[in-house]
């Protein structure tokens, strides 16, 4: 992070690919691969909750679906409850970043160590995986709206224009607006890295210890972040839920936690760009790998899981990045030149 | 009064599930320090096998007593030689590795068996206490995961194998330099450690029924009253099983099973708020 963040390449250019996107992907392409591209987009930003409090935090939660899940919950009771969607979208960010705050509190004021702290978030979506497929009675209803246990809550409002009900987005637009989501949550993250509380959390990820003699309080720096990575994967979770205008338990599931963690290990941890790719690739994968009967998601996703950790632990970006730069020297010692140059470099 | 039995009993009887879930993942934490993520599946297994041999004809209790954690413990040694062993000091990755063996070992039940609900006949029926009716498997239950408790305390305290065990758990890098090979200590640990949670998912399965997913709905429990219990094995596996189950049974009496989940956790995020290092990172620094 030595470099300026508006003299990075790299930034401006995933920027107006975001943009390019926005603007001229319903234009150029037919509305099926639309709404199709739609879903990467909304795992993106999930996938990007989890990088940041991964990457650039240090915490590794096992547990990102619980919020996911909340986000979509908050999002789906109270945008039926109240008609309009504005409001229930900020919820969404707001009620998962409290819960964030609160559980944070207690995983890291108390101090917990890292294998705690997985299991306890571990165990956190567990329960809440349990408690909403327990709800199916009309008993459990937050202001009439049923929570439907294992079935889900279904016929979840697309998003409106605010303060138009009954302007709802079609799918064009809904596109254009979950990709400009994605940049803003892509731009926010960058800045905030960059920032001054950025520099911090990475100090804190690389030594809590030297972090903490330095002055910073390590435990409410740690539960903010975890707090913004919460909201984000909540917001990720309401516009999944507005997406398939349809939320069951399975929000909360495992298999959504795992798949997190795949993404932003196959991507690297560390990056930004990486998970997305993570989300794309994988996402792509799973899909043909469905077409194959004798295999179910369950098999590839932990195969994937198993193979990364063995055998790609720092993710294909960081790696594909460190073989280009060994390649890029090797061809340029074949060549007779730049061999000296290389030493020196290298020295970083 | 009869009700009042019964409540006791009961809570009895959830301390004693709470250390058949977690008995064999202590002992691998506190061991290595690992967390095996995959420990709901390695439960499933020791179903799997209870179900497959009863179905072959085999006794139910030699397929509880001896296949099941046969079969799961020889599955753990090469999990252990396969994946474990390659992630020593990487604490993270290997939960991260086990938690894919879960995914796949839950996949690839699913495809051999279906995902279809497979029971076993409870043995023995049932006693009555006053106008209670209580099955007797309960008792059972109870009795072996006194036994459990009791055999590790006994190995660990009065045999050379015992010995070196603690003497590995103390200190890994002193205990290789007077002569023990730590790594095959290790696989033993990890595979006895497996072998202990097959025998739990045996003795669970006619309780429970067997299922491809049964794990997700275990492993919770088992966590929480490993972490809340901290290192020592069996001080603080009874320890936080007994707090944690007392309080989740009367939750489950007074609300239903899942508030009874639910409180388990409140009660054990609170307890590591208080003792981060669970139970005997704090109380019973030194005992087993």
């Amino acid at each position: 992070m030595e470099k300026s963040l508006t003299r990075d390449p790299g930034f401006w250019i995933m920027v107006s690919i975001g943009l390019a996107l926005m603007i001229l992907g319903p234009i150029l392409i037919d509305m099926f691969t639309i709404m199709q591209i739609t879903q990467y987009v909304v795992l993106s930003v999930f996938a990007l909750s989890l990088a940041y409090i991964w990457g650039f935090g240090g915490i590794l939660s096992f547990g990102q679906a619980a919020f996911f899940g909340l986000g979509a919950y908050t999002f789906a009771v109270s945008s039926i409850g109240m008609g309009d969607t504005t409001v229930p979208l900020l919820l969404s960010f707001a009620v998962p970043a409290a819960f964030g705050v609160a559980l944070g509190y207690f995983m890291f004021y108390g101090k917990l160590s890292d294998v705690y702290l997985g299991v306890v978030t571990m165990v956190v979506t567990l329960i809440f995986w349990k408690l909403a497929n327990h709800t199916a009675g009309p008993e459990y209803s937050i202001a009439g709206v049923r929570l439907g246990g294992f079935n889900g809550i279904p016929s979840i409002p697309t998003i409106n224009i605010p303060g138009q009900p009954d302007a709802w987005l079609d799918p064009a637009q809904l596109f254009r607006f979950f990709m400009a989501v994605l940049v803003i949550v892509y731009v926010a993250l960058r800045i905030l890295i960059a920032s001054d509380f950025g520099r911090i959390s990475i100090g804190i990820r690389e030594n809590e210890v030297r972090a903490s003699l330095l002055g910073y309080d390590i435990r409410r720096h740690k539960v903010i972040v975890f707090a913004i990575g919460s909201g984000i994967a909540g917001l990720s979770g309401a516009m999944w839920a507005t997406y398939q205008s349809f939320i069951d338990p399975n929000a909360f599931s495992m298999e959504m936690s795992a798949k997190a963690l795949i993404w932003v290990m196959a991507g690297g941890v560390g990056t930004l760009l990486g998970p997305i790719l993570g989300v794309i690739g994988l996402q792509w994968l799973t899909l043909q790998m469905g077409m194959v009967d004798f295999l179910n998601s369950l098999v590839v996703l932990g195969a994937i899981m198993m193979v990364l950790v063995l055998a790609l632990p720092k993710g294909l970006v960081p790696t594909f990045k460190s073989l280009a730069v060994a390649g890029w020297t090797l061809w340029r010692r074949g060549r007779g030149v730049g061999g000296r140059v290389k030493k020196v470099a290298s020295d970083d | 009064m009869d009700y009042a039995i019964v409540v006791a009993l009961e809570m009895v009887r959830a301390v004693a599930w709470l250390v058949l879930l977690a008995a064999g993942l202590a002992i691998i934490f506190g061991m290595m320090r690992v967390i095996n993520f995959a420990h709901g599946e390695f439960l499933m297994l020791g179903g799997y096998t209870v179900v497959v041999s009863t179905g072959a004809g085999v006794n139910e209790w030699v397929a509880i007593l001896l296949l099941a954690p046969l079969v799961v413990g020889l599955f753990g040694v090469v999990v252990e030689r396969l994946v474990i062993r390659q992630l020593y000091g990487r604490m993270l990755d290997s939960l991260l590795a086990t938690w894919g063996l879960s995914m796949l070992m839950i996949g690839g039940v699913t495809l051999i068996f279906g995902n279809t609900v497979q029971g076993v006949a409870t043995p023995f029926g049932g006693v009555r206490i006053g106008t209670y009716q209580m099955p007797i498997y309960n008792f059972v239950l109870i009795f072996f995961a006194a036994a459990i408790l009791l055999a590790v305390w006994a190995v660990l305290k009065f045999t050379r194998a015992g010995l070196i065990a603690r003497a590995t758990m103390q200190n890994p890098n002193m205990a290789e330099t007077l002569g023990i090979r730590t790594t095959l200590v290790y696989m033993a640990t990890f595979g006895i450690g497996s072998a202990v949670t097959g025998l739990a998912g045996g003795l669970l399965a006619p309780v429970t029924g067997v299922v491809p997913a049964m794990g997700a709905s275990l492993v919770g429990q088992s966590f929480i009253t490993v972490i809340t219990g901290g290192a020592a094995v069996i001080t603080g596996t009874l320890s936080s099983a007994t707090i944690l189950g007392t309080i989740s049974q009367g939750t489950t009496f007074w609300a239903g099973p899942v508030y009874g989940d639910a409180a388990l956790l409140v009660v054990a995020l609170i307890l590591l708020r208080i003792l981060p290092q669970g139970i005997t990172g704090r109380i019973f620094k030194r005992a087993l």
